[in-house]
């Protein structure tokens, strides 16, 4: 980059040359559906992590402080409900896949482009409905396990009936995205051509496509309960609340694949780029996302060891659990063989990428514990989870997030973002994330329940270490934000391919043009051919 | 008019099905009647979407797709009832 970069505004914006309201909100340019998405999904992880804050700050102290129990309850509900539904699960897949996917296969849009914008606005009716619930706010943890969903006064019916219409955001983008990749790709981009965050997001619909139906039914299901009566949940009507657990999970179980996969894929494009070597395992690492979404299929039983289901269900789903380690560790061994040898750099994006890479294996383990049929019985429902889900959540799809945000920013935005803030914050995301979430599994071991507004004095030490934790965790965050945002007003012009990257997108000008390529591209290679010697120096 | 042909045959079909379910509802079968009455419901919807919708016509990839997610039904079914089963 220049001494004095030029920050003025260019003549060519590319796809946001256009201004004005009517301009977005009827647009089909699937880039800008995708930012749409990034500033909704963005704006509920800040309402939802605000929660969060909230909470830990309670936590601060074992008695009672702050807010009443029932606040409580209604808090930690909407955050997890929040941060899953309206953050986590469209955050990638729904806005930067929407984004990338067709600048990656090098086409011009998605398969359909008026429903992908019907997509969006469903998502946001879904939004307008869950948040109505508000009125009458939910304190049933985000799982609405029955019987108590199905008796309690709070608007259980129309948060179901907000969700559902989320759901079918959901499906039609995950439909859209799997045409997509199978119909729209360049001439000479074979299947084993693809850049591996579009294996990862074609598994990714896969899924959404799949189990996302099961949780609409569920839903469905609760409200005719809740309405009209019928007993599908509850015992006293011939109903079986397990079913309820089952249908949930059914969903719910592969849905984190929805929610880690993309990061995976993001994974999957930065190493290589930022350790100049070619992906080491391509069609490992592309099967075993395929692979991942299938296992994910056969353990939601795992959620369920001690809610009574019988205890040979038990056993096999614990038995299963551990097949979906495989292809993780396999994703794992072929990103660390990458950076073996490899000429690293530690930019923004690389050092998020790692981060994902050192947590989720902690995160990963983890899960392992709780899938061992005989120690969940000990941590189950106690912090150990708490920690184990943030660590592959927060510490994976999360760390994911940022690294894709980072990576992908100049091309979005035509701008270059501070790397001197970006690198500070990125040390207080991850000591702060470390700090906020480590002493849970020690928390947990000792048997700290989660979900109680209070607990005993013994386990404060370990609470307050986690709360002071979550303020540096915020203040990262924060100073992420505001460096995105002053980059978005006056960073210095992103050049077409600041990291030097071999996928098509950055072939295009950064910002791309309204249909993504002047001429579309001809793929003659696969996209990792990092580290050959007549490759361009560093700038 | 020919081409329509095989869609009224199928229209048939379908109406004479309807008939023999209401028929099959008379008779007593015990545990069956469950069993026989979704027999004929999935010979129906076979023939809405291997006709109506085309299925019949399309290339293995989108026969593919359509029949995969009956593993997933499967999936559910097997899955439950491991655990309804066993309950004690």
């Amino acid at each position: 980059m220049a001494d004095h970069p030029n920050t003025s505004l260019p003549e060519d914006r590319g796809y946001l040359s256009e201004h004005g309201f009517r301009s977005w909100a009827l647009t089909m340019d699937h880039k800008r559906i995708g930012v749409m998405y990034i500033w909704t999904t963005l704006g509920f992880f800040v309402v939802a992590g605000i929660l969060a804050l909230l909470l830990r700050l309670k936590l601060l102290v074992p008695g009672p402080a702050l807010f009443s129990d029932h606040t409580y309850n209604v808090l930690f509900t909407m955050h997890g409900a929040m941060m899953i539904f309206l953050f986590i699960i469209p955050a990638i897949p729904s806005a930067l896949g929407n984004f990338f996917i067709p600048l990656l296969i090098g086409c011009r849009d998605v398969a359909f482009p008026r429903l992908n914008l019907f997509s969006y606005w469903i998502f946001v009716a879904g939004i307008a409905v869950t948040v109505g619930t508000l009125a009458a706010p939910m304190d049933t943890g985000w799982t609405f396990y029955t019987p108590y969903s199905a008796q309690t006064s709070a608007a259980v019916t129309a948060l179901s009936f907000g969700l559902f219409l989320i759901g079918m955001s959901s499906i039609l983008t995950g439909l859209n995205f799997i045409v997509t990749i199978h119909t729209m790709r360049a001439p000479g981009m074979g299947w084993y051509r693809m850049p591996l965050f579009i294996w990862a997001m074609y598994a990714t619909s896969v899924i959404q496509v799949l189990s996302t139906p099961v949780i609409g039914i569920t839903f469905l299901l609760l409200a005719a309960e809740r309405v009209f009566g019928i007993g599908f949940f509850d015992p006293a009507k011939g109903g079986d609340p397990l079913l309820f657990q089952h249908f949930f999970w059914f969903y719910s179980h592969p849905v984190v694949y929805v929610m880690i996969l993309p990061a995976m894929g993001i994974v999957s494009e930065v190493v290589p780029v930022f350790a100049r070597k070619p992906i080491f395992g391509y069609k490992a690492i592309a099967y075993s996302a395929l692979a991942i979404a299938l296992i994910g299929f056969l353990v939601w039983g795992h959620h369920m060891f001690v809610s009574g289901m019988s205890t040979v269900a038990g056993v096999i789903f614990s038995f299963l659990t551990f097949f979906v380690a495989v292809p993780t560790g396999m994703k794992i061994f072929n990103w660390i063989a990458t950076l073996y040898k490899g000429s690293i750099t530690f930019e923004s994006p690389m050092l998020y990428a790692l981060s994902f890479i050192f947590l989720f294996i902690i995160g990963g383990l983890t899960g392992l514990f709780l899938g061992a049929l005989a120690t969940d019985v000990h941590v189950h429902d106690t912090y150990f989870l708490v920690a184990h889900f943030h660590y592959t959540m927060m510490g994976g799809t999360v760390m994911g997030l940022f690294a894709g945000l980072h990576y992908w920013f100049p091309k979005m935005t035509g701008r270059m973002f501070n790397e001197t803030w970006a690198k500070s914050a990125w040390w207080l995301v991850v000591s702060g994330f470390n700090v906020t979430f480590f002493p849970m599994f020690i928390l947990g071991m000792q048997g700290m329940p989660r979900r109680y507004a209070e607990y005993p004095a013994k386990y404060q030490a370990l609470n307050v270490v986690a709360t002071v934790g979550s303020w540096f965790l915020a203040l990262g965050v924060i100073i992420m934000f505001a460096n995105f945002i002053k980059s978005l007003r006056n960073g210095p012009l992103a050049p077409d391919n600041p990291w030097r990257g071999l996928t098509l997108e950055w072939q295009t000008t950064s910002p791309p043009p309204e249909e993504n390529f002047h001429e579309i591209p001809t793929v003659t290679d696969w996209p990792y051919g990092y580290g050959s010697r007549n490759e361009a120096p560093r700038e | 008019m020919a081409a329509y042909k095989i869609y009224f045959v199928v229209w048939g079909a379908l109406l004479v099905l309807t008939a023999v379910t209401v028929a099959v509802s008379y008779l007593n079968l015990g545990l069956w009647n469950a069993t026989v009455a979704l027999a004929i419901a999935s010979l129906k919807a076979g023939l809405v979407a291997l006709y109506f919708m085309h299925l019949r016509h399309e290339i293995k990839l989108v026969l593919g797709f359509a029949i995969f997610p009956f593993l997933i039904l499967g999936l559910i079914l097997v899955g439950t009832l491991v655990d309804a089963i066993y309950r004690f």
